[in-house]
C-alpha cells in the first residue's frame, strides 16, 4: 500500500473509532434526520384544519344557525366561542383565544335574499400567515345549495357568503407575520447557547474546581451567570423590534412595558434552559449540539413557521412545554393586535413555569455534580 | 481539639462503588506546619483533600478541619480555607488584578480593604508590575504565584495545595516554597499533596499514601532514619548484569538505576545484607562494589509501599 493511502486511512480509522464514542454525535446523525422527518411528516400540515373559531349571530333566524352549523361541518374551524357582539368577538380575538370570528348580522335573511353582497363577516387573525388562507376556504363555502331552496327562484345566491376582514395586518404583508415571531427565534438560537457554554467553560478551564471550594453557592453562581444575558437578550430584543420597525413598518400596537415584561420573561425561561444544558454536557461542542436539539423542534411547532392548529394533538401538547410557542402567541398579540399582558395571561404562566423547572433542575444538577 | 491541632480524621473513607479511594485513614495535623502527603496518582491525596475541603461526602469515619466538622460545617469552614488546584483555575480572560478583585469580591471582603489587600498581594507575590497584563499572557511562575495569591485573598488559616508545581521548573519551585515557609511563619497552616520526593523533603510533616491508605507518617527525617529495610549501593561495569542477579536474591525488595549505579532495598530481617549480595553477585561472576547507604525519601516510600499486600 503507498504509505500516502496507509496514512490517510489511518486518519479515517481514528475518526470513526472517535466518533463511534461520541454519543451525542452519533445521536445527531440518527436523531437529526429522524426527528426531521417525524415533524415535516406527521407534525406539519399546511392544510389547516380545526381553526379556533367563534360565532356571533345577531341574526338568530334557522339559516344563521344553519350557516354557523355549517362552517363548523367543514371541519376547517371549530366553534369554541359564542359572543353576544361583534366586540365581544373582536376581544376573543385580540386575546388570541380564537383566530376566526364569525359575524352573522342582524339582517342577514335580508341579505341573503337582496343577494347583492356576502351576508356575513369573517373577521380573522391576519398576524398568523397561515390563518388567512385558510378562511377563504371558509369563505367559499357551497352557499349555492345551501340557500338555493329557500331563495324565489328570480333571486340569484350571493357569489359569496362572507365577506372577510383581515384584522391587524390589512394589507396582509408578511414581513407583519414573520417578524414579531422571528424575535423569540432569534432569542432561542442565541440565548440557549450563551448559557449553555457557560458553565461548561468554566468546568473545562479549570475554573470551577477553585469557584466550589469558595463561599459561592449554587444559585448564586447560577443566578450570576443568567444576569448579564438577560441584558444582552433586552438588547436583541430592542435591535430586531427597532430593525423591524424602520425597515418593515412593524406595528407597534401593544404597550412597550407589556412587550419587554413578557421579552424579558421569555429570555430568562431560555437562559434557564443553556443553564441545564450546561449541567449535562461535558465540553462546549457537546452544549452546541444539545442547544440545536432543543432549538430544532421549537423552530418548528412552536407556530412560528407552521400553523398550531394545523398539527395533531400529540405535536400541540408537546409545543405547549416549549417557552417559544408561548412567545411567538405573546408577541403576536401584543405587537399586532394592540393585546395587553393580562389579556396574554394563558400565554405567561407556562414561561414561567418553564423557568422554575429549568433553573431548580440545574441547581439540583450541579450539586450531584461535586458529589 | 486541643489549640495547636488543624486537621483531625478519624477512619476518613471514601469508595466510588467498589473503588477504594480512601480507607480508614487517621491524620493529626499541627497548626502553622506544611503537611505533605506524598503518593503516586490514585493513592487517594485529592479525594482526602476533597473530603476536607466539604466537597466529598465521607462514607465513613469523622473529620474535623480548624474545629469544624465536615461536611456539615463546610460552608463555614470554606471562609477559612484557601485552595489551589493543580491545573491553573484563574481565569486566563481577566488580567491579574481583576482576578484577585473577583475573588476578595466572592470571599465577601468590603470594598475598601479589598483594594489594599490587592495591592499587598500584588507587592508580595511580585505581581505589581503585570497587574493589567491578562493571566494567559503570564509564565508558568508568575500563574503560580498568581494562584497562591488568590488562595491567600482572605488570608485563611489553613491553605490547600494540590500538587502545586508539577509543571514548574526548579528555581520558580524553590522559590514558590521559600513563600510558603513565609506563610507558616505567620501561622498558616499547609497541606501540599506531591509526588515529588524534593518537595516532600521539604514538609515538616508527611504521610505516604498508597491505595487509599495512610501507610507511614512523620518527620522526613524519621522516615528516612526508621525505614524497614537496609539500603544497598552497587557500582558496577556491568550494570544489567548485576542488575538480573539481584532479581534472583529473594530478600531485594527492590532495585533502580541511578545513573551508574544500581539503588536496592533489601529486606530488613537479613542479617548480613551487604554480605548476602556480594556474594550473590560474586556466584554470578560479576565484579562489583557493594556499599551500605542511608535510605532517601524514595526508598522510605519503595519500602513502605512494598510492605502492603495487593
Amino acid at each position: 500500500m503507498p504509505q500516502f493511502l496507509g496514512r490517510t486511512l489511518a486518519i479515517a480509522r481514528k475518526e470513526v473509532r472517535q466518533l463511534r464514542r461520541d454519543r451525542l454525535t452519533f445521536g445527531m446523525i440518527v436523531g437529526i434526520p429522524l426527528v426531521q422527518l417525524v415533524l415535516f411528516g406527521y407534525a406539519i400540515n399546511q392544510d389547516v384544519r380545526h381553526l379556533r373559531a367563534g360565532v356571533a349571530d345577531l341574526a338568530g333566524t334557522q339559516h344563521s344557525r344553519l350557516l354557523a352549523a355549517d362552517a363548523a361541518g367543514s371541519q376547517v374551524v371549530d366553534i369554541v366561542a359564542q359572543a353576544e357582539t361583534v366586540e365581544e368577538l373582536e376581544t376573543l380575538l385580540r386575546k388570541g383565544r380564537i383566530s376566526v370570528g364569525i359575524a352573522i348580522p342582524r339582517d342577514f335573511d335580508r341579505r341573503v335574499q337582496q343577494g347583492e353582497r356576502p351576508p356575513a363577516q369573517l373577521l380573522v387573525d391576519g398576524s398568523d400567515p397561515v390563518i388567512l388562507g385558510a378562511a377563504r376556504g371558509i369563505a367559499a363555502l357551497p352557499v349555492e345549495n345551501r340557500f338555493r331552496p329557500i331563495l324565489p327562484a328570480a333571486v340569484r345566491p350571493p357569489e359569496r357568503t362572507f365577506e372577510i376582514r383581515a384584522y391587524y395586518n390589512p394589507e396582509r404583508r408578511s414581513a407583519v407575520q414573520i417578524v414579531p415571531g422571528l424575535i423569540g427565534v432569534i432569542l432561542t438560537l442565541t440565548m440557549v447557547i450563551f448559557t449553555a457554554i457557560a458553565i461548561v467553560r468554566e468546568r473545562e478551564r479549570g475554573n470551577l474546581e477553585l469557584l466550589i471550594t469558595t463561599p459561592v453557592r449554587t444559585w448564586e453562581l447560577m443566578v450570576g451567570k443568567v444576569l448579564p444575558y438577560m441584558f444582552v437578550g433586552l438588547i436583541q430584543v430592542t435591535l430586531v423590534l427597532l430593525a423591524g420597525w424602520a425597515l418593515f413598518r412593524i406595528p407597534i400596537r401593544g404597550s412597550l412595558v407589556d412587550f419587554y415584561l413578557a421579552g424579558a420573561l421569555f429570555v430568562t425561561a431560555t437562559l434557564t434552559m443553556g443553564l441545564l444544558v450546561s449541567t449535562a454536557a461535558k465540553t462546549q461542542f457537546q452544549s452546541v449540539q444539545m442547544a440545536i436539539f432543543f432549538f430544532l423542534p421549537s423552530i418548528l411547532l412552536s407556530g412560528f413557521m407552521f400553523p398550531f392548529d394545523g398539527m395533531p394533538r400529540w405535536a400541540q401538547y408537546f409545543a405547549e412545554i416549549l417557552p417559544l410557542t408561548h412567545f411567538v402567541r405573546i408577541v403576536r398579540g401584543i405587537l399586532l393586535r394592540g393585546a395587553s399582558l393580562v389579556e396574554v395571561h394563558r400565554d405567561l404562566w407556562p414561561l414561567l413555569v418553564f423557568m422554575t423547572v429549568t433553573l431548580s433542575l440545574s441547581v439540583v444538577r450541579f450539586r450531584k455534580r461535586l458529589d | 481539639m486541643s489549640e495547636d491541632v488543624a486537621i483531625r480524621t478519624r477512619d476518613l473513607t471514601c469508595h466510588f462503588g467498589t473503588l477504594m479511594a480512601v480507607d480508614h485513614v487517621d491524620l493529626e495535623i499541627h497548626r502553622a506546619e506544611i503537611y505533605g502527603f506524598l503518593g503516586p496518582n490514585g493513592s487517594g491525596k485529592t479525594t482526602t483533600i476533597r473530603m476536607l475541603c466539604g466537597l466529598l461526602k465521607p462514607t465513613e469515619g469523622e473529620a474535623k478541619v480548624l474545629d469544624c466538622r465536615v461536611p456539615a460545617d463546610a460552608e463555614q469552614l470554606r471562609r477559612k480555607i484557601g485552595y489551589m488546584t493543580q491545573r491553573f483555575s484563574l481565569y486566563e480572560d481577566l488580567t491579574v488584578r481583576e482576578n484577585l478583585e473577583f475573588m476578595g469580591e466572592i470571599y465577601s471582603i468590603p470594598a475598601a480593604k479589598r483594594q489594599l489587600r490587592v495591592d499587598q498581594l500584588l507587592a508580595e507575590y511580585r505581581l505589581d508590575n503585570r497587574q493589567r497584563e491578562r493571566a494567559a499572557n503570564l509564565s508558568g511562575g508568575q500563574k503560580q504565584r498568581l494562584g497562591l495569591a488568590a488562595a491567600m485573598v482572605h488570608d485563611p488559616e489553613l491553605l490547600f495545595l494540590d500538587e502545586p508545581t508539577s509543571a514548574v521548573d526548579p528555581e520558580n519551585r524553590r522559590e514558590f516554597w521559600e513563600s510558603l515557609f513565609r506563610l507558616v511563619d505567620r501561622g498558616t497552616t499547609i497541606l501540599v499533596s506531591t509526588h515529588l520526593m524534593d518537595e516532600a523533603e521539604r514538609c515538616h510533616r508527611i504521610a505516604i499514601l498508597d491505595r487509599g491508605a495512610l501507610v507511614a507518617n512523620g518527620t522526613p527525617r524519621e522516615l528516612m532514619t526508621g525505614i524497614d529495610a537496609a539500603v544497598l549501593e552497587i557500582e558496577s561495569e556491568r550494570l544489567p548484569a548485576a542488575r538480573a542477579v539481584l532479581g534472583q536474591v529473594g530478600e531485594v525488595l527492590s532495585v533502580a538505576q541511578l545513573g551508574t549505579r544500581l539503588h536496592a532495598l533489601v529486606e530488613p530481617t537479613l542479617p548480613d545484607p551487604e554480605g548476602t549480595v556480594r556474594a550473590a553477585l560474586d556466584r554470578a561472576g560479576v565484579e562489583a562494589a557493594v556499599e551500605l547507604t542511608p535510605a532517601n525519601l524514595e526508598d522510605v516510600f519503595v519500602a513502605a509501599t512494598r510492605s502492603r499486600p495487593e
